[in-house]
C-alpha cells in the first residue's frame, strides 16, 4: 500500500434527490480535476462507481432527502464523514425535488406510474429495487447535522473549486457561493 | 422647514422634520435593508426590515416609519439588528413557495439579494408548502402566489400611482393573500387598466410579464420617480 496516498484527505461524492447537474458541474472542474486528484482520494463518487459509503474527510451531497434509501444513506454518511457538504440547491433547500411536497405521495406516484406512464404496469410497491419515497422531500439539514452549505443549481465549476481547495487547505470559513438559484 | 440633526451609526446626519429615519440614513449612503419600502410609495412597515436600534428606546423601531428627531442616536447595523433580520429572510422563504431556479426573477430578485446580503446559505425553519395558485387569466401578466412576500408594493402602486385600486389583501397573517377586486380573475378585473405597474413594483418573480422564462425577468421602476416627481414638482422631467 503506498503510504503517501494513505495519508491524502479523503473526499467522497454522492448523489441523493437530484438531477445530478451539480455533479455535471463538479466535471466541469475540467483540468483541475487532476489537480484535486493529487491532493485528495476521491473514494466514492457518481463518477467512481463505488457501492458503499466509505469513510472520508470531506463528503459532498448533491440532493435533497427524497425516499427511504437516501435516508439510509445520509445517515451513513453522517456516521462516517468528517465534514459533510450540502452540495447545491436541493441538498440545502430541497428546491425543484421537494416540489412535490404540494402534493400526496399517493398522487404523484399515481401521475407518474398510471396517469402519464404507457405502458401502464402500475405504482411499484414492495419491490426492494425501486424505494419507497418518503411522506415529505427534505433538505439534508433537516435529517442529519451539515458543515457546510454549497448554494446554487448548480454551483459553478469555479465556486465549487474555490471552496474545495480552500477547504483542502485547511480554512475554516472557505468560500462560498453566497446565493440560492 | 425645520432641520433635525441626528447620530446615524456614529455619523452625523440630518434631515428635514417629519422625514423618515430609512430616508436620512440613506441619502447620507447607510443603505438599510429593505422590502416592503419603495420609493415614491406610502410606507407601511409591513417588512420589518428596516428595524433599527433607538439609544433609549427599548424596542426597535421600522426606520420607513420612524420621523427623525433632534439629537438620536440610531443604530441600523448591529449584530442583534442582523440576527433579526436573517430571521425574517428566512421566515420569508419558509412561508411560500421560493424555488430560485425555476423562478423568471431569477438573479433579479430582492428576496434572492437580502438573503445573499445578509449571508443567509441555507433556512433553519421547516419550510411550510403551502399550496397556492397562479392567477394567469390577465392577457399579459400572471401572478405566482408562491412567490409573493405580501410587501403590498402591488396593492399601494395600484391605489396611489394608477388610482385605479385593483390589488388589496384578503386574510389575515400566513393566509394573507393579495386579489384584484373583489378576489375575482385578473383577466376579468373591471378595475384593472392593465397598466403593468404592480409588476414593475413587484420585488419578486410573483408579479411577472407572460412569456418570460427562468431568470429572464427584468423589472423598470424608472416610472416611479417620473410620476412621483411630476405630481410634486409639476415637472416631466427624468
Amino acid at each position: 500500500m503506498d503510504p503517501v496516498k494513505e495519508n491524502k484527505p479523503r473526499i467522497a461524492t454522492v448523489w441523493l434527490g437530484g438531477c445530478s447537474g451539480c455533479h455535471m458541474s463538479f466535471l466541469d472542474l475540467d483540468e483541475r480535476l487532476l489537480e484535486l486528484a493529487a491532493r485528495a482520494d476521491i473514494v466514492a463518487s457518481p463518477i467512481v462507481d463505488t457501492k458503499e459509503v466509505p469513510e472520508a474527510d470531506i463528503t459532498l451531497v448533491e440532493g435533497a432527502v427524497a425516499n427511504v434509501e437516501h435516508l439510509e444513506q445520509i445517515r451513513e454518511i453522517r456516521a462516517k464523514t468528517k465534514i459533510l457538504v450540502a452540495f447545491g440547491d436541493c441538498a440545502v433547500t430541497g428546491n425543484v425535488t421537494a416540489l412535490r411536497n404540494l402534493f400526496d405521495v399517493e398522487d404523484v406516484l399515481n401521475r407518474s406510474y398510471k396517469e402519464t406512464a404507457l405502458p401502464v404496469i402500475g405504482v411499484p410497491a414492495g419491490n426492494p429495487i425501486v424505494p419507497a419515497l418518503l411522506e415529505r422531500v427534505r433538505p439534508v439539514h433537516e435529517v442529519v447535522p451539515v458543515d457546510y452549505f454549497l448554494q446554487g443549481c448548480p454551483p459553478s465549476a469555479d465556486e465549487i473549486c474555490r471552496f474545495l481547495f480552500d477547504l483542502l487547505d485547511g480554512k475554516q470559513e472557505p468560500a462560498k457561493p453566497g446565493r440560492f438559484g | 422647514m425645520s432641520v433635525k440633526t441626528l447620530t446615524i451609526d456614529g455619523k452625523m446626519v440630518t434631515g428635514a422634520a417629519g422625514e423618515s429615519i430609512f430616508n436620512a440614513a440613506w441619502n447620507a449612503g447607510i443603505h438599510i435593508p429593505r422590502l416592503c419600502h419603495i420609493g415614491g410609495l406610502s410606507d407601511v412597515g409591513a417588512c420589518r426590515l428596516c428595524l433599527v436600534e433607538i439609544e433609549g428606546q427599548p424596542k426597535l423601531a421600522a426606520s420607513c416609519l420612524t420621523p427623525v428627531e433632534e439629537g438620536m442616536v440610531v443604530r441600523t447595523n448591529t449584530p442583534r439588528l442582523q440576527a433579526h433580520r436573517k430571521l425574517i429572510v428566512e421566515l420569508l422563504l419558509a412561508e411560500r413557495n421560493h424555488i430560485c431556479s425555476v423562478c423568471v426573477q431569477n438573479g433579479n430578485c430582492e428576496l434572492q439579494d437580502l438573503a445573499e446580503g445578509l449571508g443567509i446559505d441555507h433556512v433553519r425553519l421547516r419550510y411550510q408548502f403551502p399550496r397556492l395558485g397562479v392567477d394567469t387569466s390577465h392577457e399579459r401578466f400572471g401572478i405566482d402566489h408562491n412567490r409573493c412576500v405580501l410587501c403590498t408594493r402591488c396593492v399601494r402602486v395600484c391605489d396611489e400611482v394608477e388610482g385605479a385600486h385593483t390589488w388589496d389583501v384578503k386574510g389575515r397573517g400566513r393566509n394573507s393573500m393579495v386579489i384584484t377586486d373583489l378576489d375575482e380573475p385578473w383577466g376579468q378585473s373591471e378595475t384593472c387598466t392593465s397598466c403593468g405597474k404592480c409588476v414593475q413594483v413587484c420585488p419578486t418573480g410573483a408579479l411577472f410579464e407572460k412569456g418570460k422564462t427562468v431568470a429572464e425577468s427584468r423589472k423598470d421602476r424608472r416610472f416611479l420617480k417620473y410620476i412621483v416627481t411630476a405630481r410634486k414638482e409639476h415637472q416631466w422631467i427624468r
